[in-house]
């Protein structure tokens, strides 16, 4: 019998997407001031090129790739270097970054550049172009994305698979990317399937982005084997191995990357982000970001210039309420509660979430009752009933036969805990604590 | 822009809405109708005994407890469950020790909350068996006006409670196994015979747990598991030995239905996987059936249940899930 296509387990949390998902996106004006993290990837920090009282252009790089697992960072806006200092990250910690003072009377046109006519290149010449272009993951994680490209020896891929599931709460920036851009998606889709020599692909959107389903199917190119697949509205979707487990049926062995089973993700955000590298020879400087959230007054999908600082951002939409309590850049299930609202947009930040204190979990924690309903929710299976009672002793080791490293932190089990446990938090604190131990072991 | 004080914690920043106290308050709640069928048959004696059970386990919680743990609702319940699980004559100083007995030792030892190995009422209503077997063994008939007393529920502690021979009468159970005696499907279905306060109304009880269970805050496994497990081992002993009971007598009589959907859900002393559950029930119906049949005594479901509260770790361990992407459905 063919296995029924969806995954198992899994959550329903309020969707609350239709503060921004009929907004189309808009430009936001340059700010005063972009501050640029030299690391704003998954991999090695870039490496800084320039100093204090440099004049750049807006798409001129500010630093270099640093190796293969790296990609360049270029300044969003024309303006002059003000220094390069220690600033507030996204992340929590501190990031060395290039401030710019963004000239108030640049035109903002990027400096005359060669647009690379992809159909004439070898594969590692489009790759060159993404990597320099610094085009990373758009869905948060923000992996080098020409890496991606490359897949591992002896393995081939078959299938590419477009992610434009968007299961976090609230976001709507890949939805309105495929609504808006469904040319640019199916272009960028063009490319990747050139350099990677596959012949067929999936593009997986949920069920509750009929519009954006519509768009992308009537934008397929009749010479292209794309397919539209509508998936469940279930979170997490949008995770690699539930949606590869959603469309092909097959579950990616635990610890292999999804090339194993010969399928390749790419968000949607990111298909469209190589498509403008081709389109326009204009690098990643600037990307959709959905505002969104009871805490701020107007709802907005917004083109945003990397590196504008979080309050920047939230004050052209507004500003945040009275009763606002809580600022995440991302979605609310995974996304990182912000201190310090300096910290700027980074080419990972999807979304910024501004809850009003009355949605806020609130800090009375319970003991573990053992409802299974972690289980319930636990996409890949885990026990995190047992694993959280080991986490909480420190007992790392313990954990491992558990397969703790299967954990993909997608908080799925801390968000159905009656008792408030942080589990998911508990699982990467375990997870860093393990990797400790073994270095001092080693 | 002034920035307000803003709160940093760790994702996710959404939570579901059931909150341990709300579920143990519902679970409470649900019991209403139990307890007031209870008082129906068994006069206002039955609402007492109810009250000394529950005010013995919530005073000891409040005593031995982390400071506030009295309204997460849970010692509420263990008093309710054990009031449910006595019979409606007991002197109330028996019940209220039962229930101090059942949270302080059944549930503070182990560490509060989560922690303990059995099920705390089960344990007071264990001890109480063990310390009075005649007073939790003498039952009062139904009958009377609901208003009425049975018993002596006002006994002075630490004496002999008098009982008025011609009120009490055995259970179905007891009349089965030591007179021969049957009693009817229906009225075991509706409740009107003798037994303790709570297990007498099988259908109001299965009732209360269909709406549990619709609510989500109740796992449906366990019951499921034990009704079906008694029903098949009973009647295979029917058939080989017509003797025993039928599979109907063994469901509805005594207190199976009570322990199954109250006391055998109870998540922190049963298993946690779906698979475990399975087991963790027909375990129960297993070693109820046997108790009923061979043992000295009529009633097995509170021996069964403590027996499999024991072996929960070792099902946990037993059963963990298969984790995404390993065994069979993984390819290679």
């Amino acid at each position: 019998m063919l296995e029924k296509l969806g995954f198992r387990h899994g959550v329903h949390p309020p969707e609350r997407k239709e503060l921004t998902s009929g907004l189309p996106i808009r430009r936001m004006p340059f700010p005063g001031e972009v501050v640029l993290p030299l690391r704003q990837h998954a991999g090695k920090p870039a490496v800084l090129v320039v100093k204090k009282g440099d004049h750049v252009e807006r798409g001129d790089p500010v630093g270099t790739a640093d190796g293969w697992m790296s990609v360049p960072i270029h300044s969003s806006a024309a303006g002059t270097v003000t220094g390069v200092e220690w600033w507030p990250h996204i992340d929590g910690t501190m990031a060395l970054s290039v401030r710019i003072a963004v000239d108030r009377y640049a035109l903002q046109l990027p400096r005359p550049r060669l647009v690379p006519h992809w159909e004439g290149l070898a594969t590692t010449e489009v790759v060159k172009a993404v990597q320099e272009a610094g085009v990373v993951g758009l869905g948060g994680a923000a992996f080098p994305t020409h890496v991606k490209l490359v897949p591992p020896a002896n393995t081939r891929i078959e299938t590419l698979l477009v992610n434009g599931a968007e299961c976090e709460p609230y976001l709507t920036s890949d939805h309105r990317v495929m609504v808006e851009y469904p040319a640019r998606v199916l272009y960028g889709v063009r490319v990747m399937m050139g350099a990677l020599g596959v012949s067929r692909t999936v593009i997986g959107i949920e069920r509750n982005k009929p519009d954006a389903i519509e768009a992308l199917r009537a934008a397929i190119p009749t010479d292209l084997d794309v397919s539209v697949l509508p998936l469940t509205v279930k979170y997490p979707q949008g995770a690699e191995k539930m949606l590869i487990k959603s469309v092909t049926g097959v579950e990616v062995p635990s610890g292999k990357l999804p090339a194993s089973v010969g399928v390749l993700v790419q968000n949607v955000g990111s298909v469209a982000a190589i498509a403008e590298v081709f389109e326009t020879g204009l690098p990643l400087i600037e990307r959709i970001v959905t505002v969104s959230g009871r805490g701020v007054h107007t709802p907005a999908n917004l083109i945003v210039p990397v590196g504008t600082k979080l309050r920047d951002v939230i004050e052209y939409c507004g500003g945040i309420t009275e009763d606002a309590g809580q600022v995440i850049v991302g979605g609310p299930m995974m996304g990182l509660a912000q201190a310090n609202l300096d910290a700027p947009v980074t080419k990972g930040t999807t979304g910024i979430v501004v809850l009003a204190q009355s949605e806020m979990r609130g800090p009375e924690v319970y003991p573990c009752i053992h409802c299974g309903r972690c289980l319930d929710a636990c996409p890949v299976f885990l026990n995190p009933s047992a694993l959280g009672e080991y986490a909480m002793r420190e007992r790392y080791e313990d954990m491992e036969p558990l397969h703790l490293a299967d954990c993909m932190l997608c908080g799925s089990c801390s968000f159905v805990c009656p008792s408030n446990i942080p589990l998911s938090q508990l699982f990467s604190f375990s997870k860093a604590g393990l990797r400790k131990r073994k270095a001092a072991v080693a | 822009m002034t920035t307000p004080a803003l709160v940093v914690s760790a994702s996710p920043h959404l939570r579901a809405k059931d909150t341990t106290p709300r579920i143990m308050w519902t679970v409470a709640a649900s019991l209403a109708p139990i307890v007031l069928a209870g008082t129906w048959f068994f006069g206002v004696s039955a609402l007492l005994v109810i009250a000394a059970a529950a005010a013995g386990a919530m005073i000891t919680e409040r005593l031995l407890g982390k400071s506030g743990s009295i309204w997460d609702g849970s010692a509420a319940i263990t008093g309710v469950l054990l009031g449910l699980t006595l019979p409606a004559g007991l002197p109330l100083w028996m019940a209220m020790l039962g229930g101090a007995f059942g949270i302080g030792f059944g549930k503070m030892l182990f560490g509060g909350l989560g922690q303990n190995v059995f099920n705390p009422a089960l344990i007071g209503r264990a001890f109480l068996q063990a310390s009075f077997p005649v007073p939790m063994t003498t039952w009062p008939t139904v009958g009377d006006a609901w208003w009425s007393l049975r018993g002596d529920n006002f006994a002075f502690p630490f004496t002999h409670p008098v009982t008025l021979d011609g009120l009490t009468a055995a259970t179905p159970l007891g009349l089965l196994k030591f007179e021969g005696q049957g009693t009817s499907i229906t009225s075991l279905l509706i409740g009107n015979t003798t037994g303790s306060i709570g297990e007498t109304s099988v259908v109001l009880i299965l009732l209360c747990g269909a709406w549990l269970v619709w609510r989500g805050l109740m796992n449906w496994r366990i019951p499921v598991a034990i009704f079906a497990t008694v029903a098949a081992v009973s009647a295979a002993l029917h058939a080989v030995r017509p003797s025993a009971p039928g599979a109907l007598f063994m469901l509805c009589s005594g207190g199976l239905a009570l322990g199954s959907v109250y006391m055998a859900t109870d998540p922190v002393t049963a298993p946690v996987t779906r698979n475990g559950r399975w087991i963790f029930g027909a375990g129960i119906g297993v070693l109820v059936v046997m108790i009923r049949v061979w043992g000295g005594l009529p009633e097995g479901v509170m021996y069964a249940i403590l027996l499999m509260n024991a072996f929960t770790p070792f099902i946990n361990k037993g059963t963990q899930p298969r984790v995404f992407g390993t065994g069979r459905r993984a390819p290679t």
